[in-house]
């Protein structure tokens, strides 16, 4: 068969002889004619009156795929359910095995329950709180599990993954320092150069520095670590346990006497733990800094002065506000990713579905502990 | 068991609808194959053997475009793949279907879905026929109607490779490229599918080339059989020839502990 033959279109051709009805078929009934297909069909089915018989002549059919097979015996079928005899005939050897081969058979269509939309509404909320209701129990099943995993390791730390724990912090920590100062720098920046604008309606430009380095040290440092740690080791913490959860190498640890929490998890959590107060450390230096270029430029602030005013602006208990919630929202995020790790399911799609809401999660809470954070270290003072 | 194997014409006579001549793949440093010919004729089942590792499967993918050869040739239906303009090289893809190792079926569509992927893509069907073709393609392949709408996540291996199948054979492709169809089937499920193959080879027309490790699908569907080593075809024809070779390696893959079982097994 060459392609560059003239495609030929299906075409039926419909002749009467007394009581019958012989249809001759010619050109191609293939998939790639299926809508002519579909139409030679319908008008076919249009003109058939009241004859007894109807014989489809299939010799000078050119080529027949399974798609031409199917409609055409459905058509026999149908023609036979409204009392009419159809039958092939001529058919070529190859055409008549392929028809016998898709005999018609109707395929119940799956019936589609209706529901009301206010119904599934409803319906839906409420799963939703059920299921958050749950993910919350499960949060801290899992904190107990993990807790009692490092306990384990605690007792015994010949079983503690030393290389692993490093690897981790490399990535984390380590790789993360160039993005996390950057960003850091900018929003010291921008919290300086929108500080002067507003502080010097009132003359009191130099307030800047209590404004930069109190926002920064308390808040601001931290948060911007955290998110940027729930976004860059969260997710890849989520999608490698998710696609070992995919593959049956989690399965493979637990039959080989290993705790997946104890190999991959342990480590990566500690590793999260060490991290990101060292992460925070840099990112209120790189504020600061940012904070002081911006007042020297746009604040006439020299860095002497920047200086002088921050020592009697902040205290040491400024930065342990910020560095003390570190090591929780490292917690925080760590739990979450792998949680959203080890429920992916079988699909590319559940990976990607897990890794967005560990993302998504992480970020949530990590700002709700924050609150939480503020209020308490507002109440007893410190 | 079936006899499937067509009356054998003289090689010389029959079309090839695959031919590839002094094919050279390799990755980095390392060479795979170098000078490799091998032709495919249209209506048969090929057999494709030879030992792990000596790319089999990189043959496969050079043949469907997926891996860069470095020198050679491959023509398809006697188009050469590296003159033709995107518009022909689709035309071609969609004469042939491919049934991968692992099935490679999308995760997030069900059987059906799956199976109308290339049809939505490439056809112009009414949603009743979508509905009736993909139906139809899942009854082919020996599913019941209701793993149609089942996530591949559901499905055992072989009705993942069915569903597979079902996919590959969408089109009506003239080729159907299988990697290792049986390979994680037990031997009834492996027999059902080899029959399978033989029956959908038999009334489809296809041209099968069958990457296997399964010796009862080389004595029992295959009319010819290509063995893969030291990258280059060390043997092409029917397993009479095989059997008669005295290269050591299929020496040893045809008259091993394993094989004498099946051959006396046919006997």
């Amino acid at each position: 068969m060459a392609t560059s033959d003239i495609v030929r279109e299906p075409q039926l051709m419909v002749d009467r002889v007394g009581d019958e009805l012989r249809a001759t078929l010619t050109g191609r009934w293939t998939a790639d004619q299926a809508p002519a297909v579909e139409r030679c069909v319908a008008d076919l089915l249009a003109a058939v009156g009241d004859e007894r018989r109807i014989l489809f002549d299939l010799s000078e059919v050119e080529r027949l795929d399974t798609l031409g097979a199917w409609v055409l015996d459905r058509t026999r079928h149908d023609l036979g359910a409204e009392g009419h005899s159809a039958d092939f005939f001529g058919a070529k050897a190859e055409h008549h095995i392929l028809l016998n081969e898709v005999a018609y058979r109707g395929f119940q269509p799956n019936p589609v329950v209706k529901k009301s939309w206010l119904m599934d509404f409803l319906a839906e909320i409420g799963q939703g709180v059920v299921a958050a209701a749950k993910d919350f129990a499960a949060g801290i099943s899992f904190l107990g599990e993990v807790v009692v995993a490092m306990a384990r390791v605690a007792m015994r730390p010949r079983r503690f993954r030393g290389p692993s724990l490093v690897h981790h912090l490399e990535l984390i920590a380590f790789r993360g320092v160039p993005i996390i100062a950057l960003i850091s720098f900018l929003v010291g920046c921008i919290v300086a150069q929108q500080g002067i604008f507003q502080l010097n309606k009132f003359g009191a430009t130099p307030f800047v520095v209590d404004l930069v380095g109190i926002l920064t040290l308390r808040e601001v440092g931290v948060l911007l670590t955290a998110i940027m740690v729930a976004g860059r080791s969260g997710s890849s913490f989520t999608a490698e346990i998710g696609s070992m959860k995919m593959r049956e190498e989690i399965d493979a640890l637990r039959v080989m006497g290993l705790d997946p929490i104890e190999v991959l998890i342990v480590p990566r959590l500690l590793a999260l733990i060490i991290g990101l107060p060292l992460l925070t450390f840099l990112s209120d230096l790189a504020a600061l800094y940012g904070g002081g270029l911006v007042a020297w430029i746009y604040g006439d602030v020299s860095p002497d002065v920047f200086l002088s005013r921050l020592r009697a602006a902040i205290s040491l208990n400024t930065f342990l506000v910020g560095i003390i919630k570190a090591p929780f929202m490292a917690l925080i995020i760590g739990l979450i990713a792998s949680m959203e790790g080890l429920e992916v399911e079988g699909s590319a799609e559940s990976l990607g579905r897990h890794v967005t809401s560990s993302v998504v999660k992480a970020i949530f809470m990590v700002i709700v502990v924050d609150g939480l954070f503020a209020m308490f270290f507002a109440a007893i003072r410190y | 068991m079936l006899d499937t194997r067509p009356h054998l014409v003289a090689e010389t006579q029959r079309e090839a609808v695959i031919r590839v001549r002094g094919l050279e793949v390799g990755f980095g440093e390392r060479t795979i194959m170098k000078g490799l010919d091998l032709d495919v004729y249209r209506g048969e089942i090929l057999g494709f053997v030879g030992a792990s590792g000596t790319g089999k499967s990189v043959l496969t993918r050079a043949v469907l475009g997926l891996v860069p050869k470095r020198a050679g040739s491959i023509e398809v239906f006697g188009e050469d793949v590296d003159e033709l303009s995107p518009a022909s090289r689709k035309a071609i893809e969609r004469r042939w279907g491919v049934l991968f190792q692992f099935g490679a079926l999308f995760s997030s569509l069900t059987v059906k879905e799956n199976v109308q992927v290339p049809m939505r893509e490439y056809l112009h069907l009414s949603d009743r026929l979508l509905d009736e073709l993909a139906m139809l393609k899942i009854e082919m392949v020996g599913l019941k109607p209701d793993a149609a709408d089942k996530l591949p996540s559901e499905l055992s291996g072989g009705m993942i490779k069915r569903a597979a199948l079902a996919r590959a054979l969408a089109l009506d492709p003239e080729i159907l490229f299988l990697d290792e169809p049986t390979s994680g089937l037990d031997p009834i499920g492996a027999g059902e599918f080899d029959d399978l193959i033989a029956t959908l080879q038999r009334t489809l027309g296809l041209t099968v080339f069958m990457v296997t490790h399964d010796l009862d699908s080389l004595h029992t569907v295959c009319d010819r059989i290509a063995a893969l080593g030291g990258g280059r075809i060390i043997a092409a024809g029917t397993i009479e020839t095989m059997l008669a070779s005295d290269h050591p390696w299929l020496k040893a893959y045809f008259h091993g502990k394993r094989a004498r079982a099946v051959m006396a097994g046919e006997a």
